[in-house]
Parts: structure tokens; C-alpha cells; sequence
């Protein structure tokens, strides 16, 4: 099976529009079920989640949301193959790391999700572009109630949804959105906010989920509490802090602009220059530069035209992407991926505008004049 | 003094917790003590569940101390016992919410908004024997929506009992 032929061109991916997508990349709802009477995933033994697997496979591909759908198991993936998907944030870098018994099913769009025997039987996930939460939540809870058409899930009328971890137990639920903040990193705020947020019961993340970094200035925001309220209303508290910390962002976008434009136009000009000119770069160094980039396109110094390019540059940049699409699927040290990183960045750099100069003037001036 | 958890290096952290009454004092060297994550006192909860997460086998003296002799809680249909449940926090299957449901309460209670449901609820629920849990169930969270002042919800509920009603 070839999974980058199904997979949506990342050039395509990364067209894709939401509301507020200058700073939300997405939106995502997950919930998790399971079946009664076998053992959680973790506890059972392989024999347990094969029949799981071989019960809940057709089920999934039978509900018409998922219709020419991909259902794979993992041990018919290699390696590279399951980092793809990893680092298009449809399955987990733990479900990853699994074999026979688990796998996925994702339907043509890569709006749905669903992966078999992760921690769960059942970790079903709707994603969409930009800020969108009610509308995911809307999407997985329809898939959901296909599928307890065709499937009975363990539910207690005191506990909600059984899951193999007490901390997901009730709606199972976890919404999340994955924002770039890098007004705030600049300007020194961002753990002012983590922690603002945080106390709102919510959990900050890096890139890939629990105990990563936040590469790229990217945040994750979700829930911890699954229990005593409604989805409804988590969806709708996430929402609105969400709100806020956009606004912040934005303010704080603003200053920086007005205040210490110098500062910005050196953050982007810099990270363009070296981008452009680099012969090899980490994946890390990548990331970071590319996402003063996509702040250099918000503010205005890059043009509008840059964003998908940043952003389609932010995912082929990744491991697996760079080898499965420039060196036809041959695996590369980490040296040579190195080097394959900055001959893509610079031959895909060399057509864009290079940013705009701001006309500070003398000192005094307080900020650029308008960027044509 | 050395670590209870590696056992080779000296102690230098010294952690002393009330659990119900029962003292449980702990001795670290620094770098468990990093790895498990005890810089802040609120952080983490039970000395117990540090020393069974820690792989540091039997013989801790706070697990001797316990009357080993009682049987422990055990799930009748996937063996998990309740020590295996507090290592690695994870439960067995979904009977085990049934299993160790008395120590469940209080972890929940730390962990959520609440210890009641009150998400999405199987339709195949409404429909069959267990008509009358659900009625109960949605009868209790109007009562709750109801002492809260949150009558949006409350009416929510409401036509969620009358649907349910008349379709019986």
C-alpha cells in the first residue's frame, strides 16, 4: 500500500482555510470508547486486540462518513509510513509505536480519524482548519452515534464512557486546538498566559502532544477534565479562552509592530536570509525560523501569497515528509536529512519575495510606514 | 541514608506525606527525585504510588507494613488487582470500574469537575432494560441544573425525560 498516494498533497493540506487561522492552525475533538467484557488495549493480550481490531474495523469503515476510507493495520506500515501520519497529526506518536492488533481508519477528506487499540479501542477524532471546534465536536459526535448504531460501548450510568485511563473516564472527550503564538514568545508573555490558562483547567502542550516541545512557537490547548460536565460546556469553555488568547496574540502582534518594528523586521529578515542561504539545518532550527516567516506574512512584511508555502515548507521539512517525497522513500542519516532540508528550503525560497525593508527613518520614527 | 528508589545513591530528599492518618516518609537522591518529578509537594499525590511506579521491587518498607495477608481487590474478569491499578494508573477493563470502585471516588474527585456523568448517553440505552437508570440519571441532573439556576440546561433536560416518556 502506498499511503503518500492517499494521503491529500501537503501543498493541498496547507491551502485549507479556517476562521482565525492567522492563529489557530486547528481544531481537533477526540473521543475515546471501548467495547464491554475485553480487556483495555494495555491489559489485554494480543490475541484480545486482534479480535477488537478484526470486530471494530468493518464497523468504523461502515459508517458513511467514511466512505473510501483508508483501514490499515499498523503492522503493515513501515516505519516512515507511521511517522507520516505522526507528523500530519492523525494518530499518536504512541499509537505509532504499535503493531499487530492496532491501526486506523481515515477517510479521504483527513477530517476523521479513527485509531484502533491506542490506549483505547477506540480513539475517534474529527479535525478541522482554523478555529472550529463546535463544528468537530459536531462531526465526531454524528460519527459517534453511526457507530452505536453498529457497536455497543462499555457505559455506566454513573461514570459515562469506561476508558482504560480514569482521567478520560465520563464523555471521553479531549478538545484541542493547535495555535502558533509567536507574538507572545517575542514579547515575553506566553508563560504569563500558560499559566493564566492552566489554572482555567486546561493543559498547554508542544507540538506532538504530552511532554513535547513547543517547536515553532506551536501550542496545543485542551481539556484535562472529562467528568461531571457536559461536552457541550467544555467545548464552550475551550472556546472561549481560546478567544482570549487569540486576542492577546493579536495585541500583542500589534505592539511588537508598533513598539519594536526594528525587532520584528530583524526576526523575519534574518530567518528568511537564513533559510534561503542555509546549506544544512536541523529540523529544530527549521521550524523555529519558518515560523518567524509565517509571523513575517501575518504582519505584513511577507506577502499574503507566502502562507501556504510557509506552512506546506513546515511539514515537508518534517523527517518522514522530506524522505518519502525527495529521496523516493530511501532512508537518509541524520546528516543527509540535514542537507535534503536546506536544498528544499532554498530551491522552494528562491521564488518567494524576500520580505520588505521598513522605512525607519531616523530614531524617532515610531514605527514603518505602510508596507506597500 | 540511601535512596529508596535506586538504591545506590545517597538520600538528600526527604519527603514526608499524611495519608488518612498514616504518616509515609519517603528518602530520594536528587536525580529520582527529578525523574519522578518531586519539586513541588502539590504535584504528585501518594508516596505509594511513587515506590510501585519506581520499580523498586518488594521490601519498601511502607508496603511492609501493610497486613499483607488480607486479600487485595481483584477484577473478576481481567485479574487486574488493585496494586497493578495504583503502579500504573491505568484500569484493566471496563468491569474494573466496578471492581475498585471504593477507592475511585476520591481520585475522581481530584482529577474532574465531578464524579457524575453528564456527556452523551448511548441511545441504545433510552430504548432498552435500562430505561429506568436513564430516567433516574437525567432526573438527578435536572435536579442539579435545576439548584444551580442553570435552566437552560434544565430545559434541556426536561425534553430530554418527556422524549424518553413518551417514546416508552
Amino acid at each position: 500500500m502506498n499511503l503518500l498516494e492517499f494521503l491529500t498533497p501537503s501543498a493541498e493540506v496547507c491551502r485549507r482555510t479556517g476562521p482565525h487561522d492567522k492563529i489557530v492552525y486547528s481544531s481537533r475533538v477526540r473521543l475515546a470508547r471501548n467495547l464491554p467484557e475485553v480487556p483495555f488495549p494495555g491489559h489485554g493480550k494480543k490475541a484480545d486486540r486482534v479480535r477488537v481490531y478484526d470486530q471494530l474495523l468493518p464497523a468504523i469503515q461502515s459508517v458513511p462518513a467514511m466512505g473510501g476510507a483508508l483501514g490499515e493495520s499498523l503492522e503493515r506500515l513501515t516505519p516512515s509510513d507511521k511517522q507520516l501520519l505522526v507528523e500530519r497529526h492523525l494518530i499518536s506518536r504512541e499509537h505509532a509505536a504499535k503493531g499487530a492488533g492496532s491501526g486506523f481508519v481515515l477517510n479521504r477528506e483527513e477530517s476523521l480519524c479513527v485509531m484502533v487499540n491506542e490506549e483505547d479501542h477506540l480513539r475517534m477524532q474529527a479535525l478541522r482548519p482554523g478555529l472550529q471546534l463546535r463544528e468537530a465536536w459536531e462531526a465526531i459526535d454524528a460519527f459517534d452515534t453511526a457507530l452505536q448504531e453498529r457497536v455497543q460501548f462499555a457505559f455506566s450510568p454513573q461514570y459515562g464512557y469506561l476508558t482504560a485511563c480514569p482521567t478520560n473516564l465520563g464523555t471521553g472527550i479531549r478538545v484541542s486546538a493547535m495555535l502558533h503564538l509567536p507574538g507572545l514568545v517575542l514579547s515575553e508573555q506566553v508563560s504569563q498566559i500558560i499559566q493564566a490558562v492552566n489554572k482555567l483547567g486546561l493543559a498547554v502542550r508542544g507540538l506532538y502532544g504530552e511532554g513535547t516541545e513547543a517547536l515553532g512557537n506551536i501550542f496545543q490547548v485542551s481539556n484535562q477534565m472529562t467528568l461531571g460536565e457536559s461536552e457541550n460546556e467544555i467545548v464552550e469553555r475551550i472556546n472561549k479562552v481560546l478567544q482570549q488568547v487569540i486576542e492577546h496574540e493579536e495585541n500583542a502582534r500589534a505592539m511588537l509592530l508598533e513598539k519594536k518594528a526594528r525587532v520584528v523586521f530583524n526576526h523575519v529578515g534574518r530567518a528568511f536570509g537564513i533559510l534561503s542561504h542555509a546549506h544544512t539545518i536541523s529540523s529544530k532550527e527549521t521550524m523555529n525560523l519558518l515560523s518567524r516567516l509565517r509571523l513575517g506574512v501575518d504582519l505584513g512584511i511577507l506577502p499574503p501569497a507566502a502562507r501556504p508555502s510557509v506552512d506546506e515548507l513546515l511539514l515537508l521539512t518534517q523527517p518522514a515528509h522530506l524522505q518519502a517525497l525527495f529521496t523516493k522513500g530511501e532512508k537518509l542519516s541524520a546528516e543527509e536529512r540535514d542537507s535534503t532540508r536546506a536544498d528544499v528550503l532554498r530551491e522552494r525560497l528562491r521564488s518567494m519575495d524576500r520580505p520588505a525593508h521598513a522605512g525607519f527613518g531616523a530614531r524617532s520614527t515610531p514605527g514603518p510606514d505602510p508596507i506597500p | 541514608m540511601v535512596c529508596q528508589i535506586c538504591k545506590q545513591k545517597d538520600a538528600t530528599v526527604h519527603l514526608t506525606q499524611i495519608v488518612e492518618d498514616e504518616m509515609k516518609k519517603l528518602d530520594l537522591c536528587e536525580s529520582c527525585a527529578k525523574q519522578k518529578g518531586v519539586n513541588d509537594p502539590t504535584g504528585f499525590s501518594l508516596a505509594e504510588l511513587l515506590l510501585g511506579a519506581g520499580g523498586g521491587e518488594a521490601e519498601v518498607p511502607v508496603e511492609a507494613k501493610a497486613s499483607g495477608a488480607v486479600a487485595e481487590p481483584k477484577c473478576a474478569r481481567c485479574g487486574m488487582t488493585q496494586t497493578e491499578f495504583k503502579k500504573n494508573g491505568r484500569m484493566g477493563c471496563s468491569d474494573c470500574y466496578g471492581t475498585f470502585s471504593d477507592s475511585l471516588e476520591g481520585l475522581l474527585k481530584g482529577m474532574h469537575k465531578g464524579t457524575a456523568h453528564r456527556g452523551k448517553i448511548p441511545a441504545s440505552l433510552r430504548t432498552t432494560l435500562d430505561q429506568k437508570a436513564t430516567l433516574d440519571l437525567l432526573s438527578a441532573r435536572l435536579q442539579a441544573a435545576i439548584a444551580s439556576e442553570d435552566f437552560e440546561q434544565a430545559a434541556r433536560v426536561r425534553d430530554e425525560i418527556k422524549a424518553i416518556k413518551s417514546a416508552a
